[in-house]
């Protein structure tokens, strides 16, 4: 049977090449995933004080009110829509996708080239496609897109600001969620009965509003970095079963390599005893 | 007298110990903080931070806006971005500050125009503050 033979150890070839890919893709998204959860953790800091502050504000200041304290549920809403840029993540991508609340005419900011191509199908508006490769966002960049979107959400273009990103919990378990930017609703009130005086400069309004870009632009840069980490996890463990699963047809198609040898050579000697006899 | 100073930004924790005296581009202007300072919050625009500890010189940074919070004599500046003098990438802003010229030479629309120079603003700040 030399011809099942050779089909046989083709097949164990290009098995093997395969787990090459996997096995280097796993091991890329391990050490990126090291970094990327180090940055993770450091925009907590940051995000949290900010969202203190602009409360702060809140609270204190009962007369005060603020375009961006508004919202406007006939608008059409303004959805940041964080996925990845590349393929072979698992159900990374296709789970976000499934869990959008996205409405025809609803504006969309991509990040990340699978959210562009996604959307580019779709019946909604594409606020900007400049930040398309979501392995590249900085802070920067974040603060861009947060004063675009405070600047059309004051101008009334859209009546709320969304982000759905992919909530990274620990390296096993990410879970797309969304998170309502717009309009800037304080959560925890009852925590701040004290009131202190505040000296505001240029005025409480005009702090606000340039609290408010920083404070989207946090959040933003927040989940950035978390979906960016639950994408390197989410490929981490789509590659350690893509080589699990290759080590076992690589065993089980050895051992039909074997028994189609051991059936050959058997053959060859049935062969040879047969013409002996004769 | 020293104070709590603590400066961060979205990517790390760029001071946090004890400050005389800081200095800090608000819309409105420097405004300078020193220890009991009342409740205040402002706003801050792209330009230089200064921070300086007892007995020590002055630390220039480049500040590319944020809010400056003072509460109960703790003082928190939260800014977009921050760097201390020599973090600066030279090279980067000077690339940064061409880009924008460029693109503002190119008429681009209005929208285009407004980031391109705000981009600007902040090449330049980085630039007149790591050169020092």
């Amino acid at each position: 049977m030399p011809q099942s033979m050779k089909l046989i150890k083709n097949r164990i070839k290009s098995v093997q090449s395969t787990q090459q890919i996997t096995k280097a893709m796993e091991l890329v998204a391990t050490s990126k995933l090291r970094r990327a959860k180090d940055d993770m953790e450091r925009t907590k800091p940051y995000f949290d004080t900010l969202k203190d502050a602009a409360e702060e504000i809140l609270a204190t200041n009962t007369e005060f009110s603020s375009p961006f304290c508004k919202g406007d549920p006939e608008k059409p809403c303004c959805h940041v829509v964080i996925a990845g840029d590349r393929g072979l993540a698992g159900g990374y991508n296709a789970n976000l996708f499934r869990s959008l609340s996205v409405k025809d005419g609803d504006f969309i900011l991509p990040i990340g080239k699978k959210a562009e191509e996604y959307f580019s199908k779709k019946n909604v508006e594409i606020l900007s496609r400049d930040y398309v490769v979501a392995g590249n966002i900085d802070a920067s960049d974040c603060m861009h897109m947060a004063l675009i979107i405070a600047n059309d959400y004051k101008e009334g273009k859209f009546g709320a600001v969304k982000v759905s990103y992919t909530k990274f919990v620990n390296v096993l378990s990410f879970v797309p969620s969304e998170e309502e930017l717009l309009p800037f609703v304080p959560k925890n009130e009852e925590k701040r009965e004290h009131k202190m005086l505040t000296l505001y400069e240029p005025g409480v309004d005009a702090v606000f509003s340039y609290l408010i870009p920083q404070y989207v632009s946090g959040i933003i840069y927040g989940a950035v970095t978390s979906s960016v980490a639950s994408e390197l996890s989410a490929r981490r463990n789509a590659m350690q079963s893509a080589n699990k699963n290759a080590d076992e047809m690589i065993s089980d198609l050895t051992l039909k390599y074997n028994r189609a040898r051991q059936g050959a050579i058997t053959q060859e000697i049935t062969e040879i005893v047969a013409g002996a006899e004769n | 007298m020293e104070y709590d100073l603590k400066i961060v930004t979205p990517d790390k924790v760029a001071f946090d110990g004890k400050a005389e005296r800081l200095v800090a581009r608000s819309v409105d202007g420097d405004v300078c903080i020193l220890a009991r300072h009342v409740n205040y919050m402002t706003a801050l625009s792209i330009g230089q931070v200064k921070v300086r500890k007892a007995g020590e010189d002055f630390r220039v940074a480049s500040c590319s806006g944020g809010t400056l919070i003072v509460t109960n004599g703790s003082v928190l500046l939260i800014a977009s971005t921050f760097e201390w003098a020599d973090e600066i990438d030279i090279e980067r802003a000077q690339r940064a500050k061409e880009k924008a010229e460029k693109r503002m030479q190119d008429k681009a629309t209005d929208y285009e125009m407004r980031v391109a120079e705000f981009k600007l603003k902040r090449a330049l700040n980085r630039l007149s503050t790591g050169m020092k």
